[in-house]
């Protein structure tokens, strides 16, 4: 049974084939057997999680259930959780318990979910590989090898291994989207402003966005359902109608226009991932939809772009970290300065130091207009090119990533091969646009392939019909890696 | 190009202490960073507005009452070191 999708696992615990409580001991059987080996968790909690599902059962029972009741789901360790160890990836928190929930573990609590765990992710999100997290690497499940992605690279590699049937993430360069194409599972990055960040530790405000994990694009829109919606306590969280993410899912593609960027498909992509997307896009075409060359003529310059507006609103949302209220505090200092610095040094890991150093240039006096000033502008230009696109297009579709998971330890050593990982995925984040991306074949060494499609403001059930129609003509979602059987 | 003197002042902006041993390495990094970053730099930006979020929206206001209740105890509960509710850091003035 753990290899059902979210929706399939759903229906047999509202039909009462199944209780939450076995679903939930079922998964958390496979976290103890496969977790460990892939360092996909951070924390589980057998006692929380069966208590969660025993409430679930009687919840079941009254005939009370939503969607989601009853279901095992696992959190980014960036959602902070009442009486949760909440880490981020990092020894500054690595003994931090919130004392409260975020806006989405709330949601989904009131939905009846079963929070198990909390994942594994590079360290406050920063990194690609899942490399940068205090805690170690985790591997992924198609190849212990490799890299899983990242930054959410935990949540990808236990949706991946059927550890969890869904997951949280966040993304804020590609940290959903690129590890989803990495591991063969389906992940979502809704716009801007759709899920609160109430809750969740900071990276870069302006940039950072929760989304979820699943096998495909139906367990996508069951989970927005319960993640998305107005939130006052975050400034940010845009005031809308709610929606039904499910409601477009089974939408004939007949007509819907899809724009293939031209500056996604040149050198820089490798052609085991190149072919695996041409198919896809083929597949869209057999099923009516039309295709049409977009440009993005900006694209080159959005990971030059993100890393001044990332590291410069890092360096300021990561100053909290002071040792004082809360997080690691050094132990030998001299003063009050001599503390700050050497908690700091200890408590956070060499790429946070090196994002926080350069923030903390790009926004001092003299270098503001030169470097934050022209990055916001140039930001400008890149969210233009896709106002621009959309015009002639509803979707549109590219690759995930460059390349399929690299071996770990490859990249580690070199920052920027390391960002240019996220060439794809970061002009998304910077435009504030939703994207997801599915399983669409598998390149170089049998490793999955991503097919990313990127939506207009606000346009997530039109992304998830075509991802939905898309899955239903094909079964890439469906493989299980080798050790996950 | 930083010079090492930049990233020192730099790295005491940001209350970081780097062990002068690292500082060569840090240097090469960053620099590399900057390189990555220079050729934004070059766009011709003249008459664009700064684009500082991804969603054009205007500050809400809300009612001016209270809406928080007190949790200091909770959260002081996770802090380093506290004494009456105050947290304790080292004497800053003599």
């Amino acid at each position: 049974m753990f290899e059902l999708p979210l929706a399939d696992l759903a229906a047999r615990l509202r039909d009462r084939q199944v209780s939450s409580e076995e679903l939930t001991r079922l998964f958390l059987g496979r976290i103890a057997r496969l977790g460990a080996g892939l360092n996909a968790f951070i924390t589980v909690d057998e006692e929380k999680a069966l208590a969660a599902a025993r409430a679930a059962d009687a919840r079941l029972a009254r005939g009370e259930g939503a969607p989601l009741t009853g279901i095992p789901v696992a959190h980014k360790d960036l959602f902070c959780a009442k009486g949760w160890r909440t880490t981020c990836g990092s020894r500054m928190l690595a003994d931090f318990v919130s004392p409260y929930d975020a806006h989405v573990v709330e949601q989904f609590d009131r939905a009846g979910a079963v929070l198990v765990g909390k994942t594994n992710m590079d360290e406050f999100a920063m990194g690609s590989s899942n490399e940068n997290s205090h805690f170690g690497p985790v591997r992924n499940p198609w190849d212990p090898a490799r890299v899983p992605g990242g930054s959410s690279g935990g949540s990808a590699a236990a949706v991946a291994a059927r550890l969890v049937p869904a997951a949280t993430g966040t993304d804020t360069g590609g940290s959903i989207r690129q590890p989803a194409s990495h591991t063969g599972t389906s992940g979502i990055r809704p716009t801007y402003g759709a899920v609160s960040r109430y809750g969740m530790v900071a990276f870069a405000s302006s940039l950072d966005q929760g989304g979820a994990f699943g096998q495909g694009a139906r367990g996508l829109a069951l989970m927005l359902n319960v993640m998305a919606g107005f939130d006052e306590r975050d400034s940010t969280s845009v005031d809308r109608p709610k929606e039904d993410y499910t409601r477009d899912l089974d939408r004939p593609l007949e007509g819907v226009r899809v724009g293939l960027p031209k500056e996604y498909f040149t050198a820089d992509l490798s052609p085991d991932v190149a072919a695996c997307v041409s198919a896809a896009v083929r597949e869209l075409e057999r099923q009516g939809a039309r295709t049409v060359e977009v440009s993005l003529p900006n694209q080159a310059l959005a990971v030059p772009v993100y890393y001044v507006i990332a590291p410069a609103e890092a360096s300021s949302n990561l100053s909290r970290f002071d040792g004082v209220r809360y997080g690691h505090r050094a132990a030998n200092y001299a003063d009050l300065a001599d503390m700050y610095r050497k908690s700091r040094a200890e408590g956070f890991g060499a790429e946070v130091q090196r994002r926080i150093l350069v923030g903390t240039y790009v926004l001092s006096h003299g270098y503001y207009d030169a470097y934050y000033l022209q990055a916001q502008r140039v930001r400008r230009l890149i969210a233009r090119d896709f106002t621009e696109a959309f015009k002639a297009c509803d979707v549109i579709a590219g690759p995930a990533a460059p390349s399929v998971a690299f071996p770990i330890g490859e990249k580690s050593d070199d920052p920027v091969q390391m960002y240019l990982e996220d060439l794809y995925t970061i002009s998304v984040n910077l435009a504030g646009l939703p994207g997801l991306s599915v399983p669409c074949g598998f390149g170089a060494g049998g490793m999955p392939v991503g097919l990313q499609l990127i939506g207009d403001y606000f346009g997530e059930a039109r992304m998830l019909n075509v991802a939905h129609r898309y899955q239903q003509a094909t079964d890439w979602h469906r493989r299980l890696p080798p050790g996950a059987a | 190009m930083l010079s090492l003197d930049e990233v020192r002042r730099i790295a005491d902006l940001a209350r970081i202490e780097v062990p002068p041993e690292g500082l060569a390495a840090l240097q090469q990094q960053l620099n590399a960073i900057f390189g990555l970053v220079e050729q934004m730099r070059a766009v011709d930006t003249a008459g664009v507005e700064p684009m500082a979020h991804a969603v054009d929206m205007s500050q809400r206001l809300r009612e001016d009452r209270v809406t928080e209740s007190d949790r200091h105890a909770e959260f002081q509960f996770i802090a380093p070191q506290v004494e009456d509710g105050l947290y304790l850091v080292p004497k800053v003035i003599e």
